[in-house]
C-alpha cells in the first residue's frame, strides 16, 4: 500500500524542469506506451471465457448456447485450445453443422472426440 | 412507418417482427459543420452545423423567426428510466431538443453478470443490457432519426466481466459508441484486474470493427475521489493508459474520446483551475477526440445550482474544444432522473453552445500565465508514471493503490483504492493461449492459429455474424413475468381508456413536483410541507430540495407525490382557441371603417415592448392592418386613458400591464371601466388589457371587454377588434 507522503515534486520533478514542453510531451507518451505494452502482450498470448463465449456468438450461436459449451470445455481444461476451434472441428469430424454440432455437445455428445482430437488432455484452467 | 409528431410512437409497433429487424447504419457519426459565418436568420455563426428537420427551439426563438441553430459538436443525452419503453419516449424528446447522441445507461449489477442477458426485465437505474432492448431502442432511433432528420449514436457501456461478448453484441445491434476502459473494471467495479485488460484488448478490436467511439472511463476518479480537484494528475495518466492500449490493439485516435470532466466547481476558484486542466489535456492528447461531460462531483439536490455548473463547463468546452458535449440531468443530484430535466440538460448544453458562438477567435490564452501550470500537471503525471514503471507497471501499481488517492501526486493521502492483480471477481479465469489456439472469426484480437490462405477468418465457418446478420440468433424474452409486454398492458388500457396521468419517468407513475416556500425554520419548513402535500391529498410525499432562504425567516422546498387519481381525457374542456380572421378581410374591414385607439401602460408600469409589438407595424401590429394609434406613453394614469380616448374620439383604448403587485393590475382595469362609466363613454368603448399575466376571463372580471396574454400577436387583437366592431356595426 502507498504510503502518505508529502508533495515532493519540487525534488522529484528537478530533471523534468529542463524539458521542452514537446520534449515533456513525448515522454509522457513514451511512458504510457511502456505501460500499456506488457498488458498488450498479456491480451495477445491469453483468453478467459468471456471472450471464447464472444467467438461462439460470432460463429451465430445465442447466448446460453455459447456459456454452456464454453463451460464444459473450461472443465474439460481445453479452453486454451479456443472454443471456435473445438466445435469447429468437432462439426467437421462429425459431418454437423456447426450449430448442429455444438448444440449436440451440449446435449453431451462428441466430448470424446474432442478430447481425442485435442490431445491436451486435462490442463490446470487457473494461473 | 414513419412517426408523426401529434402521435406518441408505438412501443408494439417497435416490438412487431423485432426478430427480423437489422440496424440500418453502423459506426459512429459526427454532425457536419457549416463554414464559418453561415447565416440562420437575422444572424451569422461560426460553429454550427446542418440544421434539422423537426426540433423545440430554444425558449427566446420566437423572438427570432423561431430558428434552432445547432451546435457543431455531438449532444449527449444519458437515459436511465430502468424500462426501456419509456427510455424510448425520453430519447424523441431529448433527439427534439437537439440530442444526437443517447446514452443508455445499464442496471445497477450488469457489471458483474458473466454472460449476456436476455428479454427485457426491468432495470435499477438503468436497463439490463440485453439484445431485445438493444434491437428495441435502436429501432426506434432509427425512426427518432428520421423524424428529426439527423443521425443519432446509440450509446452503453462494454464494461464490466462480459465485455467481449457485450462488444460483439453492440456491434452486431448497431450500437454507435461505448464506454470501454479496463481501468473503470479494476478500480470501479472490483474486476479482476488482468482478466479486465485481457478482455478488454478483444472487445475494443470488436468496436474498432464497427467504428463505435470509444469512451473512457477516467472521470470517473473525479467523480469518486474525496478532493476530486487533487486527481488531476492522475486523471492524466489514466486517460494515457487507456488511449495508449487502446490504440496498440488496434483502435484509430480519431475513435477514441476522451471522458473529460471540469474537475472542480464553486465555491472553489473553479474556472481558473478546470481551464488549465483543459488545456493541459488538449495539448497532451492531439488527434483524440474529447467528450466534454459535467461534473458530476459537487451535483447538489439544486437544480439552479446543478445548471449553473453546467453552464461554466460548457463554457470550458467552448473556450478550449469539444467533439461531444455531454448532459447529466440536472436532477442527478436527486438521484430522480427525469424526462423534464434530461430535456433541460440538452437545453443549457445547447444554448451554451450556442451562446458562446465563434467565442474562441475573440480570445487568446496568455500562456505566459498558464504555462507553469500546465507543465506542472504535465511533471505530475509524468513522475507517476514513472514510480508505477518503478514499481512494476500497471497491476502492482494498481495493487499499490496509487489510484483515486486524494493526494495530489507525488502528494500521497495513503487512501488509494487497492486492487490485487490475483483478486477480484473473475481471478484465476484468464489462460495462455495453446500455440494452436485458434478462433474462425473476424476482427479477433491475439495470437490466432489460422490455416494459411483465407481471406478472412470466418470462410472457416462459412461467414460470422458480423458478415452474415443472418447467424444472429434473437432471444425474445426469458422471464415471462418480468418483461415489457407485461408492463405495457396496463399503459395501454389507460391509453385506450384515454385514462391521463402524470409522469416523470414510466408511463402512469403519477409523480407530480411542487414548491413552496414556508416561512419557518428548515425543521418545521420541511414538516409543514409534507403536511400540505398529505392534506391535498397527494401520496408518498417527500422533500427533493430545500433552500434556506434565512434561518427562521423561511425555507424554499421542492416535493414529489404521487396523484391519486387518472383524469378522463375525453371530459377535459380545452380553452377556446383564439378565432383568426383572414388578413384581407382585416384590411378590408379597416378601410372600411377606419378605427381610432389608444394605447399606453398603466399605472406605474414601464414595459412597453409589449404593446409595442401589438400596435407597431414593424412588429406586425394592428397599424399594419391600418388602424391609427395614439400612444400616450408608459405609466399612463387611468383618467388620462378615457381623456385621450374622448378628444381623439377612439373606440378602442388598449391598455398594457404588466405589474401584478398587490394585483395593481386588476385595480387598474376596474378603475379605469369606472371612469369610463362616469364619464358616460363606457358604452361606446372597448376597453382591452394586455400583459403577461392578463388572462381573457380576468379582464373581463375586472370590468374590460377583453384581455390577452403571453404570446399575443396583432393579428390576435385585430381579429378581435373585427368581429366585435362588426357585430356593433351591424
Amino acid at each position: 500500500m502507498a504510503k502518505p507522503r508529502s508533495d515532493d515534486l519540487e525534488r522529484r520533478g528537478a530533471k523534468l524542469r529542463k524539458m521542452t514542453e514537446e520534449e515533456l510531451d513525448s515522454y509522457f507518451w513514451e511512458l504510457a506506451d511502456k505501460i500499456a505494452e506488457p498488458l498488450v502482450d498479456l491480451a495477445r498470448t491469453h483468453t478467459s471465457p468471456s471472450i471464447e463465449r464472444s467467438v461462439l456468438l460470432r460463429m451465430g450461436f445465442n447466448s446460453l448456447q455459447a456459456k454452456e459449451i464454453v463451460m464444459r470445455i473450461a472443465d474439460l481444461g481445453l479452453l486454451g485450445k479456443g472454443a471456435g476451434n473445438i466445435v469447429l472441428r468437432g462439426s467437421q469430424e462429425t459431418g454437423s453443422s456447426i450449430i448442429e454440432a455444438g448444440e449436440e455437445m451440449i446435449d453431451g455428445k462428441h466430448w470424446d472426440t474432442v478430447e481425442h482430437l485435442f490431445k491436451g488432455g486435462k490442463r490446470d484452467a487457473s494461473r | 412507418m414513419p412517426l408523426d409528431k401529434k402521435v406518441k410512437i408505438s412501443i408494439k409497433a417497435i416490438l412487431e417482427n423485432l426478430d427480423e429487424y437489422r440496424p440500418k447504419r453502423k459506426g459512429w457519426t459526427w454532425r457536419r459543420s457549416l463554414p464559418k459565418g453561415t447565416g440562420v436568420g437575422y444572424f451569422s455563426y461560426d460553429q454550427i452545423s446542418e440544421p434539422i428537420k423537426n426540433s423545440v427551439p430554444l425558449p427566446a426563438a420566437h423572438y427570432f423567426n423561431g430558428i434552432d441553430p445547432q451546435p457543431d459538436c455531438v449532444i449527449t443525452s444519458e437515459i436511465a428510466s430502468g424500462r426501456f419503453e419509456d427510455d424510448i419516449r425520453r430519447m424523441r424528446m431529448a433527439a427534439w431538443h437537439g440530442a444526437d447522441h443517447i446514452m443508455v445507461i445499464r442496471t445497477l449489477g450488469q457489471s458483474h453478470i458473466d454472460g449476456l442477458i436476455e428479454g427485457t426485465p426491468e432495470g435499477i437505474g438503468g436497463i439490463p443490457i440485453t439484445r431485445k432492448q438493444l434491437r428495441a431502442s435502436r429501432k426506434a432511433l432509427d425512426l427518432i432519426e428520421e423524424e428529426v432528420g439527423r443521425p443519432i449514436n446509440f450509446h452503453s457501456y462494454v464494461s464490466g466481466i462480459a465485455g467481449p461478448e457485450i462488444a460483439v453484441l453492440f456491434a452486431e445491434e448497431g450500437v454507435n459508441g461505448a464506454h470501454q476502459d479496463p481501468q473503470y473494471n479494476v478500480l470501479y467495479r472490483g474486476i479482476n484486474p488482468i482478466r479486465s485488460f485481457v478482455d478488454a484488448a478483444v472487445a475494443k478490436k470488436i468496436m474498432a470493427s464497427s467504428e463505435m467511439l470509444q469512451i473512457d472511463g477516467a472521470h470517473n476518479a473525479n467523480a469518486s475521489a474525496k478532493r476530486a480537484w487533487k486527481v488531476m494528475p492522475e486523471l492524466l495518466v489514466q486517460h494515457a493508459i487507456n488511449c495508449a492500449y487502446s490504440v496498440k490493439v488496434g483502435m484509430k485516435k480519431e475513435s477514441i474520446a476522451l471522458s473529460t470532466v471540469p474537475p472542480v466547481s464553486a465555491p472553489a476558484p473553479e474556472f481558473k483551475m478546470n481551464f488549465i486542466y483543459a488545456l493541459t489535456l488538449r495539448e497532451l492528447f492531439k488527434g483524440y477526440k474529447f467528450r466534454a461531460q459535467m461534473n458530476t462531483r459537487y451535483i447538489e439536490s439544486d437544480l439552479m445550482d446543478a445548471t449553473r455548473i453546467h453552464v461554466l463547463d460548457t463554457l470550458v468546452s467552448r473556450l478550449t474544444s469539444a467533439d461531444v458535449q455531454s448532459t447529466i440531468t440536472p436532477d442527478e443530484g436527486r438521484n430522480v432522473p427525469w424526462h423534464v430535466n434530461s430535456v433541460k440538460g440538452v437545453e443549457t448544453a445547447k444554448h451554451t453552445l450556442i451562446a458562446l458562438d465563434g467565442i474562441k477567435d475573440l480570445l487568446k490564452v496568455d500562456y505566459d500565465q498558464a504555462r507553469p501550470e500546465i507543465r506542472e500537471l504535465k511533471m505530475r503525471a509524468i513522475l507517476f508514471m514513472e514510480e508505477m514503471l518503478e514499481v512494476g507497471g500497471y497491476f502492482e501499481a494498481a495493487e499499490d493503490a496509487f489510484f483515486v488517492d486524494n493526494g495530489c501526486y507525488p502528494e500521497r493521502s495513503g487512501d488509494g483504492i487497492a486492487r490485487p492483480k490475483n483478486g477480484g471477481i473473475g481471478a484465476h479465469t484468464v489462460i495462455p493461449r495453446d500455440p494452436d489456439y485458434m478462433a474462425p472469426v473476424c476482427d479477433h484480437f491475439g495470437i490466432n492459429a489460422l490455416p494459411d490462405g483465407l481471406e478472412k477468418p470466418c470462410e472457416l465457418i462459412d461467414g460470422c455474424t458480423f458478415h452474415n446478420a443472418d447467424k444472429i440468433q434473437f432471444i425474445d424474452e426469458f422471464d415471462e413475468t418480468d418483461c415489457v409486454s407485461k408492463r405495457l398492458d396496463p399503459v395501454l388500457e389507460d391509453r385506450s381508456a384515454n385514462a391521463l396521468q402524470p409522469e416523470v419517468e414510466w408511463a402512469g407513475d403519477a409523480w407530480i413536483q411542487l414548491d413552496m416556500t414556508i416561512p419557518d425554520n428548515e425543521e418545521y419548513a420541511e414538516a409543514a410541507a409534507i403536511e400540505i402535500a398529505r392534506r391535498l391529498n397527494l401520496e408518498e410525499p417527500s422533500v427533493l430540495s430545500k433552500t434556506v432562504l434565512h434561518p427562521s425567516e423561511g425555507v424554499y422546498l421542492e416535493l414529489k407525490a404521487r396523484l391519486p387519481f387518472k383524469l378522463d381525457r375525453d371530459t377535459l374542456q380545452l380553452p377556446e382557441k383564439p378565432h383568426l380572421v383572414e388578413e384581407d378581410e382585416i384590411f378590408d374591414f379597416f378601410e372600411k371603417n377606419p378605427l381610432n385607439v389608444v394605447a399606453g401602460t398603466v399605472g406605474n408600469d414601464e414595459h412597453s415592448v409589449g404593446i409595442r409589438e401589438i400596435l407597431d407595424v414593424k412588429h406586425g401590429g394592428i397599424e399594419k392592418y391600418g388602424v391609427k394609434y395614439a400612444y400616450l406613453g408608459t405609466s399612463v394614469q387611468p383618467e388620462k386613458f378615457i381623456d385621450a380616448a374622448i378628444e381623439t374620439n377612439a373606440r378602442v383604448v388598449l391598455i398594457s400591464t404588466i405589474v401584478t403587485h398587490n394585483d395593481v393590475h386588476v385595480a387598474n382595469m376596474k378603475k379605469i371601466h369606472e371612469l369610463a362609466i362616469e364619464k358616460g363613454v363606457r358604452e361606446g368603448l372597448l376597453l382591452i388589457a394586455g400583459g403577461t399575466q392578463i388572462t381573457s376571463d380576468l379582464a373581463v372580471s375586472a370590468g374590460m371587454d377583453a384581455g390577452f396574454g403571453r404570446g399575443t400577436q396583432g393579428i390576435h387583437v385585430a381579429s378581435y377588434l373585427v368581429r366585435t366592431l362588426g357585430r356593433r356595426n351591424t
